[in-house]
């Protein structure tokens, strides 16, 4: 085959399999292995492992040890098999049991660059890698150093050159890299003739060897190529930059440890080195796995659909209704509707994703940037402002620059430093809110305004409209509320409930807070769509489209904070004395359904003993969240396995144990699914995505997870890497996915299926999610019940195998029992 | 009964709690932590009870003799402590910041596999760090001293199934052990100084110190020189810096006890506890002031342009260490324990609360970013600022010094001993061995000259026995019998210098070959189980054999010469018989003992730590 190497190809697909991950303030949850998705899920994963060396599955004896537990089912297993390999049953089952395969993989990447270890006995990684990640880190830094990267108008390599260039010091030891730097013309094919010989053919699999040697750095350096505004502080890099650096740092490393007692690489290549692209056999013990994941999965999600067809829940009279309220679809929020539901059974609550379909900037008072408060991908080209006065922030002097000179350290040192052990004494004993807590109240002031209407006068900054008009606002509210089926029956109040977390110590707050606002609290969303639904005029053109919301109905928005759960309620729009008391009611409810909430998060919690009440368990929560010493002050997403996409009454009566995304949708406001195709559109790529990045982070741990959060060093305040020369790990740390079982998400749809497979076909993009397995997903015949699985591109009718489910009356007794996942429980089946 | 004679108490309730802490189930996180968090509460209590009333009773200087553990007419080894000011601010700030992050951690490290071992090696540290400050002569310091490096070799290690920790925790234990040999040397040449060994408070004598130092001031210089250098290796001073960034590679707690504070400061109590000695030195005060000067300038240059939290604390933490320096030579003592404290508490405190900063900073930058703020560099003429911005980015290539200048010649010494397979090896030496035992029979046959030759010679090829083990690529065995082999040697060695008593070479050699036999044997054991294992990489094989992986450590401890065994007393006894003149036998003895620790370490670290090798591939990404 005639080979030409095109190095712009080869950079543009090796940015495609990085790390995609932006800085940590960005945070936001994404399939990690991305690159893989246009291939079907097992395959994806068996090519990802053979080529680049990741664990993709539990380890064998992992899922035979949740066999021999029971987690795994046997029928399911024998089913399993019996769909996948047809007749030869007890083989495979053999195989699934007592199969024995050997540990280690050889991962074709790294294999070519490995020959200079075995062949010159130097390792080029313990040569070059310090002094490259140092040039990173103090170039991309946006705020740790004290002495900033010297030149500030130039791309990474320019700068670097022109550092070069102008200093006695050199950064290389040799002259021959040095002389390749300052010229203006070399180029990476240059160096890699050099490297790694004048046959170009090995250069792509070299490039690919180097970079995933580091592989944190590399993607974070592509995803500021791509995305230069994620870092407040701009910067130019380019990956190709990075990669013509690290080849030069290579050379002078072989110079001047070798002499000139070396030869390029493709000299040694004696034997033949596997082509990272070459086609990939599938190997047994791959299948076996993929067979024990999938037996894994439907265990789970057998019960689930079992349950969805088994529990029934009366349908309320809508006269009754006491008050409504919109949540995040986010799973954080399923046990809390569902206390609330308990408590209050005549209110009702809605799931949609925690942007509230209102995109846009927001600028609070005092700030010097926009934060882009919608999902990642979308680019919104309105700017909310907060109106108010602008507020002292407190200050902690420990963080100050200045302590780490020497002279004025000295001073600190003698003064500041017998204050830290007071007051680290106070924060192992008492703890509380300091300087250094993100907290999700800081996102926004409670009791400052937002300039929401546009204004004419006012109309533009820097290329975005500030504020929304009245139709466009018309428009976000009623596809809000149309998308969730809330179209009629509005309650005195509404509330939507923003949400975002509290933590200290934590340098991935981000991935904690609403994945739907890009890493931020959700609470300004919530307050902007409600200030629009309450607008006379608004309302005056959703009438025209036969939505009536009636004068005595009020939108209030409020922020739940899932950390230590509380909720602030946005009330001041509140005026009258009768909707005071009602509200002053329901702010009861929430309270009971907050601490019953915390006691229900309690039992994963080591440290909270779940039997005490939930008013001191919730002060224990709150505790919690101000811990310095608390890795983890909540567990977010982890256990995350299912979403669905339906009326509430379809999960009522299902105990999911805060498991499943919610998001409302009533197919009888929507028959043809055009809601319900921009549900599934935003659904399949963000529930996905955190499903998946949980999934991975949490079968590798090492190579996809961030690794144990413990010896974290923050690295100039975008990532963290170990230590001081470790690499940047991307990925979520493993205190938050060690409780994870990583199953892919169960995505059920309540609607006729031939509704849904037109719907998932429309995009492309989204079908993909599906096609291809990455995402599960069953649709409910709303009439019925009846089940149908997609798979291979058709929905095909789902019987379970479970005969019955455990109905339970008593929540608190059940939460009380152990720290484990739980089967699905039938709940309040009177 | 007085009060002073409880001292002792506050080394027993951490070796007790030490101890408890070993013995308790891995599983059992309650009883770990409460193990370590009462024998700290005690600790803290009982060490502010004890100062107030010392205080109170006049704080007085004591000292109290504690056992004498060898014994004959010209040496004594005997547990010495000592009580003053600078004890009791350094007992203090341990105990309450120890008490502290064993607080800290006991949630902190909630669910880590290593939660057991993490507590075991904390006590241990403190133990360590309590045996030194508490110490009232050299040796006794010594022993604490070694206990401080092997605790912060498995800290800096103990995320030990990873590539970076396992490799900077060698290099660490390799500059320690630079330090370690200071001072031996240091005690070597006190001993012939006085011709006894000295007590830290009869260094208090002025007179007496004076007197003698003005008939041996060489001597005197050179001892200060070797203490100078230990101190500089365990506080992170110039040349040594580097390391100390480098061993933050445990949880954050560890680093932030050991690394922002107590192990990084011992240094410093070492100048404190010593200043007496060379108060008189100009020369050496000098030294200090310039060395301490010298790393605050340079350290605070390195700290401004770290772009990661962690280090830019640790050079920070340098900086003001060098400061402490400059104020314990020019004789302000209380100042520099003031400095000391503080600077314990506000660097811990710093790291524990690092991960918040990027919360904090950038809260800070998008409520007041100025694109590009000023610092004073940008005054300087474009060519100085970007010289000293690549110098202190490259950290003034202090971490690539050491390795050019100092362990790369030593390797490639070791290379060219390639020729020598072990085969070769054993047909050479091991006649030569008998050949010279029988010589030392036999003495008198000897001519004179050669007589003084001798012991260099012997001495010499152990230590070109332990280049090769230290060198060595494949036989872990053959790296292991290097080792002690080299003991062989140098027990020969000293046998020919001098009389030496039958009893001292069973105290040094005894130790030594039970280790070294135990070693043997344990590696036979997972031989057959694992079938060859070679050096050339980490096999990390503490993971399926953490029995054996004990084992082997205590072996290696025993025959790096740990005062877990008598072969510990007998290095220093080695040295007693080193007559003062002979500087060349005392070089080449303390090499052979540097590299035999490096020699034994590396073995353990390659065999027992680093990524599996069953379930990592060679080449896979060791950065992470």
């Amino acid at each position: 085959m005639q080979h030409k190497f095109d190095l712009h190809q080869v950079i543009h697909e090796l940015k495609h399999f990085l790390p995609a991950q932006a800085p940590l303030m960005d945070f936001v949850h994404h399939n990690t292995l991305h690159a893989f998705q246009k291939l079907p899920f097992h395959e994806a994963l068996e090519t990802a492992h053979v080529k680049l060396g990741y664990q993709v599955y539990f380890p064998l004896e992992t899922f035979r040890a949740l066999h021999q537990n029971g987690r795994i089912s046997d029928e399911i297993i024998d089913r399993t098999i019996a769909q996948k390999k047809g007749k030869e049953q007890e083989i495979w089952k053999g195989k699934l049991l007592h199969g024995q395969y050997k540990a280690v993989d050889h991962a074709r990447v790294g294999a070519m660059r490995g020959l200079w270890k075995k062949q010159y006995n130097i390792d080029l990684d313990s040569l070059v890698h310090p002094t490259l990640f140092r040039l990173l880190g103090s170039y991309l830094d946006q705020g740790i150093s004290i002495w900033n990267f010297p030149i500030d108008d130039l791309s990474f390599f320019e700068a670097i050159r022109k550092l070069e260039t102008n200093s006695w010091v050199s950064i290389f030891k040799e002259k021959t890299s040095r002389a390749l730097l300052l010229n203006e013309n070399t180029r990476i094919q240059d160096i890699l003739v050099l490297l790694v010989g004048k046959n170009d053919r090995h250069y792509e699999q070299y490039l690919y060897d180097q970079q995933f040697a580091h592989q944190g750095w590399s993607g974070m350096v592509s995803t500021v190529e791509d995305l230069p505004q994620t870092l407040l502080d701009t910067r130019q890099i380019k990956l190709e930059e990075l990669i013509l650096l690290e080849l030069l740092l290579e050379l002078d490393a072989l110079d001047h440890k070798l002499g000139s007692e070396w030869k390029p690489l493709d000299q040694h290549l004696t034997e033949a080195i596997p082509g990272l692209h070459d086609p990939i056999i599938r190997s047994e013990q791959m299948e076996v796995l993929s067979l024990w994941q999938e037996a894994f999965e439907w265990t789970y999600y057998d019960q689930v659909l079992k349950g969805i067809q088994a529990e029934r829940i009366e349908y309320i009279a809508p006269h009754q209704k006491s008050f409504q309220s919109l949540f995040c679809i986010d799973d954080r929020e399923c046990s809390f509707r569902r206390y609330l539901e308990n408590i209050d059974p005549s209110c009702s609550t809605f799931g949609t994703p925690g942007f509230f379909n209102v995109e846009f900037f927001y600028q609070p008072v005092g700030g010097k940037f926009y934060t882009k408060l919608c999902p990642a991908p979308v680019t919104p080209k309105y700017l909310i402002k907060e109106i108010g006065e602008d507020k002292k922030r407190p200050t902690d002097l420990h963080f100050s620059k200045h302590n780490h000179n020497f002279y004025s350290g000295w001073l600190f040192s003698q003064t500041l430093g017998f204050w830290s052990a007071v007051k680290l004494f106070i924060n192992l004993f008492k703890p509380s809110m300091s300087p250094a807590t993100a907290s999700s109240l800081r996102h926004m002031d409670k009791f400052s305004g937002l300039q929401v209407d546009f204004d004419a006068l006012h109309a533009e900054e820097n290329e975005l409209q500030l504020g929304f008009k009245i139709d466009e606002m018309a428009n976000r509210v009623e596809a809000q509320l149309r998308s969730i089926g809330l179209v009629d029956n509005f309650a005195p109040i509404i509330y939507v409930v923003g949400h975002g977390a509290s933590s200290v110590n934590n340098p991935h707050y981000a991935a904690y807070d609403c994945g739907a606002c890009s890493g931020r609290a959700g609470s300004v969303n919530a307050r902007v769509i409600s200030q629009m639904a309450n607008k006379p005029e608004v309302r005056r053109i959703l009438a025209e489209r036969g939505i009536h919301i009636p004068e005595t109905s009020i939108f209030v928005g409020a922020l739940h904070d899932t950390t230590r759960d509380e909720v602030v309620f946005y009330d001041d729009q509140i005026s009258s004395p009768e909707y005071k008391s009602m509200h002053a009611k329901h702010e009861e409810v929430f309270r009971k359904a907050l601490d019953l909430n915390a006691k229900e998060r309690s039992r994963r919690f080591e440290s909270i003993n779940s039997k005490e009440s939930p008013a001191s368990i919730h002060e224990k929560i709150r505790t919690r969240s101000v811990s310095i010493f608390e890795p983890r002050p909540e567990l977010n997403h982890a256990t995350n396995a299912l979403a669905i996409v339906g009326r509430r009454e379809l999960s009522k009566g299902l105990f999911l144990d805060r498991r499943s995304f919610l998001n409302s949708f009533d197919y009888r406001v929507d028959p043809a699914g055009d809601y319900l195709f921009g549900i599934l559109k935003a659904a399949a790529p963000v529930c996905g995505g955190i499903n998946l990045e949980y999934y991975f982070s949490r079968v590798d741990g090492e190579k996809l997870g961030a690794g144990t959060k413990l010896p974290h060093n923050v690295m100039g305040l975008f990532g963290v890497a170990n230590g001081i020369d470790g690499d940047l790990r991307p990925g979520l740390p493993a205190q938050m996915t060690e409780v994870h079982d990583p199953v892919r998400l169960l995505l059920i749809v309540e609607h006729f299926p031939e509704v849904v497979l037109k719907t998932i076909q429309r995009a492309p993009e989204t079908y993909e999610w599906f096609i291809n397995d990455w995402v599960k997903l069953v649709a409910v015949h709303p009439e019925t019940k009846a089940l149908f699985v997609f798979g291979g591109g058709e929905f095909t009718p789902y019987e379970p195998l479970v005969k019955n489910l455990e109905v339970i009356k008593d929540v608190e007794s059940v939460i009380e029992s152990h720290q484990e996942n739980f089967p699905v429980y039938l709940l309040n089946q009177d | 009964m007085t009060i002073n004679t409880l001292l002792p108490l506050f080394i027993w309730v951490p070796i007790v709690g030490f101890l408890v802490s070993l013995i308790l189930p891995k599983n059992n996180e309650r009883l770990i932590s409460g193990a370590a968090f009462i024998t700290m509460t005690i600790q803290m209590i009982a060490a502010t009870i004890y100062v107030a009333d010392w205080i109170l009773t006049g704080a007085n200087t004591f000292q109290v003799k504690e056992i004498i553990l060898f014994q004959n007419e010209d040496y004594i080894f005997q547990i010495d402590f000592l009580f003053d000011k600078i004890t009791a601010v350094y007992l203090l700030v341990g105990a309450l910041l120890t008490f502290m992050v064993t607080m800290y951690s006991r949630t902190y490290l909630h669910r880590e596999a290593g939660y057991k071992r993490f507590f075991n090696t904390t006590l241990f540290f403190y133990l360590g760090y309590s045996i030194t400050t508490l110490s009232g002569n050299l040796e006794t310091l010594f022993v604490g001293w070694e206990i401080l490096g092997i605790s912060s070799f498995l800290l800096i290690s103990f995320y030990r199934e990873r590539y970076l920790p396992v490799k900077n925790a060698v290099k660490v234990f390799s500059i320690y052990r630079i330090g370690d040999v200071g001072l031996i040397l240091a005690m070597w040449a006190s001993h012939h100084l006085w011709g006894q060994n000295i007590t830290f408070y009869q260094l208090n004598n002025a007179e007496l110190v004076h007197e003698q130092l003005q008939q041996h001031s060489f001597i005197g210089v050179f001892i200060s020189a070797m203490i100078l250098l230990s101190a500089a290796a365990k506080s992170a001073q110039l040349p040594f810096s580097s390391w100390l960034p480098r061993a933050m590679e445990g949880p954050t707690p560890s680093s932030a006890i050991f690394y922002g504070s107590l192990s990084v400061h011992i240094g410093a109590f070492l100048l404190l506890r010593t200043f007496p000695f060379w108060e008189y030195q100009s020369s050496v005060r000098i030294l200090i002031v310039a060395l301490g000067l010298l790393t605050t300038l340079i350290a605070t240059g390195i700290a401004r342009v770290q772009s990661s939290v962690k280090s830019q604390i640790a050079y920070a933490s340098i900086a003001q260490i060098g400061i402490i320096f400059i104020e314990i030579a020019l004789g302000y003592e209380s100042l520099a324990l003031f400095h000391f404290a503080g600077n314990a508490f506000l660097r811990t405190y710093q790291l524990l609360v690092s991960p918040s900063v990027v919360s904090y900073l950038i809260r800070e930058q998008f409520y007041s970013f100025e694109p590009r703020a000023k610092t004073i560099e940008d005054s300087f003429p474009k060519r100085l600022q970007h010289s000293i911005y690549v110098l202190c980015l490259k950290e003034w290539n202090l971490d690539t010094m050491l390795y050019e200048y100092f362990w790369n010649p030593l390797k490639w010494a070791g290379n060219k001993l390639n020729f020598i397979n072990g085969r070769r090896l054993m047909l050479f030496f091991i006649p030569a061995f008998a050949l010279g035992f029988y010589a030392m029979k036999q003495t008198h046959l000897l001519p004179e000259n050669l007589q003084e030759a001798t012991p260099v010679l012997f001495a010499s090829f152990g230590l070109i026995l332990v280049f090769k083990s230290f060198t060595q690529r494949h036989s872990v065995r053959l790296a292991w019998i290097l080792v002690i082999m080299n003991h062989c040697w140098i027990a020969l060695a000293i046998s020919f210098n001098e009389k030496f008593d039958q009893l001292e070479n069973v105290l040094y050699l005894s130790g030594i070959l039970v280790a070294g036999l135990i070693g043997h044997l344990t590696l036979q054991r997972l031989f057959r189980i694992e079938g060859k294992i070679s050096l050339s990489r980490f096999q990390g094989l503490s993971e399926t054999h953490p029995k054996i992986a004990l084992v082997f450590l205590l072996a290696c401890l025993g025959l790096t010469g740990f005062p877990i065994t008598p072969a510990f007393i007998g290095e220093d006894l080695i040295f007693s018989h080193i007559h003062e003149d002979q500087f060349a036998l005392a070089a080449i003895v303390s090499l052979s003992f540097i590299l035999d620790g490096l020699a034994v370490i590396r073995i353990y670290a390659r065999v027992f730590m680093g990524p599996n090798s069953k379930t990592h591939a060679e080449f896979s990404n060791r950065y992470f």
